[in-house]
């Protein structure tokens, strides 16, 4: 059982086709693991293993007659901010927790039209707002991974923080997450395992549960870097659902893994040296550095100079497009309703009740940005410095063809750590939130463990559209890095 | 930017006033602070030279299709109302609004 769990997605796909296993199976071993782990780690807030186990047959007969698509019987977690048909969908969140969408999102639709299972709805902070995964309202996710000698429960990382430990942990061979400033990368490094957030437009938006819509863009999480390209090619694509989706061709990603990092040029942006980070972050990412110079990529010092104002523009824009998107959570047409005697009781009732502390500090923000006599100098002021972030990465994308960079500035931290500060919370997202303004794709590569033996990644960040050069040097540093540590709290160790 | 009048209650009510969310007193003055703290961090954007720069909503590439101007969705009402918390008919209910 260890063996089946163990299974990448490519090496899945050859054993199902080669019939040495069945996607009823492999189903069956994913469930049982989540029946075993999910008492420790609350990785996910809906288990569908009727709707699992139809979708694993319906995969083995499709395989039998010599058909199913490139996910026939793959077992995957889907972040529960994807809207799937008939199966319950809330966001993390207190306001939708009954709410049952009557349609699927574009991305869940075209795993499914490739065959893949859906084992169950995997927990996030509430709509995506947080780095730990313990803003859920539904109690928090904890990591798979504990410090050497200690049995200190640890964050994931988050927002996608369930749906990174189900991979880490064995209870799925993938699954999609969301990155609005670092949701997927962030959590792929807390859990050792491999986060893409793709560029924003490469995956439909449609049918994903809005939290910042200029910024979030879904993308996968997996073990290995060729496992994420794979998903990734099932969930891009144009979708006349969201205009802001690309209508270009997806490239083979897997493909493009094998494509080695030979002549490229990899820039090391200066500004990522941050004052306080622990010298084996630095450590690390000087090993990166060596890894890719040996595999014959030429690494060059640049500079993003606007990278410190990253985070203050994201807190700026992030809440103001939150505090628009969530107003249509009024307690009349779907979610929690709570009775009033009039309307606006009704209103300010259900959302005081609806919204935990967070997704309430982040919408009154949002609303004092963009109210009268603030706008300007607030919102209009971030959008100028958004204009001078991107024009940061679209310089150095002149000089250089990805940039490689830490993930985090930690390792994951203790459940209850950061809390006190909303600040020092905002400040796990330093690395990853510049990517996101600009609208590039990045990935996290496990790439070492720290003092404790916990896991740190490394981030790859690509010029827009451009994912392919994004997994050829992942596919790079996972090759010289030959990361195989194990999480302490997976399927195994319970034996 | 036009450097922050620091919060005071009332301008913590008027907030959750616009933004639809009913705060009790002990948060008013908890958000107070916890506000003023990230709107005061916030301001290090101060530092930039932004002049002459045009302001970014999206970073998105995607210019906005045409598409025949038909009918392509709809006769969806039950799906539509299923999870209405309260309706009447193919209606959704809300609290009396006029007298």
């Amino acid at each position: 059982m260890t063996d089946t769990l163990d299974f990448t997605i490519a090496g899945a796909r050859n054993a199902l086709r080669a019939k040495t296993i069945s996607a009823r199976e492999l189903t069956e071993a994913h469930l049982a693991a989540i029946e075993a782990l999910e008492p420790s780690l609350n990785a996910f807030i809906t288990v569908t293993p009727e709707t699992a186990l139809a979708a694993a047959d319906a995969a083995d007969g499709a395989l039998a007659r010599g058909e199913g698509g490139p996910l026939a019987g793959i077992p995957l977690a889907i972040k529960d901010l994807f809207c799937t048909n008939g199966i319950r969908t809330t966001a993390g969140s207190r306001i939708l927790e009954p709410f049952v969408p009557p349609y699927e999102s574009t991305v869940t639709r075209q795993l499914l039209r490739d065959g893949a299972v859906f084992l169950g709805k995997a927990n996030l902070d509430e709509f995506a707002m947080g780095s730990s995964t313990t803003t859920s309202a539904f109690g928090p996710t904890i990591n798979p991974w504990q410090r050497q000698g200690s049995n200190t429960q640890l964050v994931p990382g988050g927002s996608s923080g369930g749906s990174a430990a189900a991979v880490a942990s064995g209870m799925a061979l993938g699954s999609t997450g969301t990155d609005t400033g670092g949701s997927i990368r962030q959590p792929a490094s807390f859990c050792g395992i491999v986060g893409m957030k793709p560029t924003y437009g490469r995956c439909s938006r449609f049918g994903v549960v809005a939290f910042a819509s200029s910024l979030d863009q879904p993308g996968p999480f997996a073990r290995t870097v060729e496992d994420a390209a794979i998903l990734l090619g099932s969930m891009a694509g144009h979708d006349p659902r969201d205009s802001t989706s690309m209508d270009w061709p997806v490239p083979d990603y897997a493909a493009a893994c094998r494509r080695g990092v030979k002549g490229l040029r990899i820039g090391v942006p200066r500004e990522y040296h941050a004052d306080g980070m622990p010298a084996e972050i630095e450590r690390l990412w000087q090993q990166g550095l060596d890894w890719l110079r040996d595999a014959g990529a030429e690494i060059v010092d640049v500079s993003l100079p606007h990278t410190k104002y990253g985070l203050a523009t994201y807190y700026i824009v992030a809440p103001a497009e939150c505090s628009s998107n969530l107003a249509r959570y009024d307690g009349v047409r779907f979610g929690l309703r709570v009775p009033a005697q009039d309307l606006t009781d009704l209103y300010e009732e259900t959302r005081a009740a609806g919204f935990g502390a967070e997704v309430r500090r982040r919408i009154l923000i949002g609303t004092y940005v963009l109210s009268a006599g603030y706008y300007d100098a607030y919102y209009l002021k971030a959008q100028k410095v958004r204009a001078l972030i991107l024009k940061d990465f679209t310089d150095v994308f002149g000089q250089v063809d990805a940039l490689l960079t830490p993930t985090a500035p930690s390792a994951a931290f203790g459940v209850g750590e950061n809390m006190d500060d909303p600040v020092k919370m905002y400040l796990n997202d330093v690395f990853t939130v510049p990517a996101s303004i600009a609208g590039v794709p990045g990935i996290s590569v496990p790439a070492g463990l720290d003092g404790d033996g916990l896991p740190l990644g490394l981030q790859v960040i690509g010029k827009h559209f451009d994912e392919e050069t994004v997994f050829a040097v992942g596919q790079a540093l996972e090759s010289a890095a030959g990361f195989s540590a194990k999480p302490q709290i997976r399927v195994g160790s319970l034996r | 930017m036009a450097s922050a009048a620091p919060l005071d209650d009332a301008v913590v009510r008027r907030i959750a006033r616009l933004a639809r969310i009913r705060l009790g007193d002990e948060e008013v003055s908890r958000l107070r602070g916890e506000l003023g703290a990230i709107l005061g961090w916030i301001e290090q954007l101060n530092e930039v030279d932004v002049s002459g720069v045009d302001p970014l909503a999206s970073v998105g590439q995607a210019t906005l299709a045409m598409r025949a101007d038909v009918v392509t969705d709809g006769d969806q009402t039950e799906a539509v109302l299923a999870n209405a918390p309260a309706r009447a008919g193919t209606f959704y209910t809300v609290p009396k609004v006029v007298e």
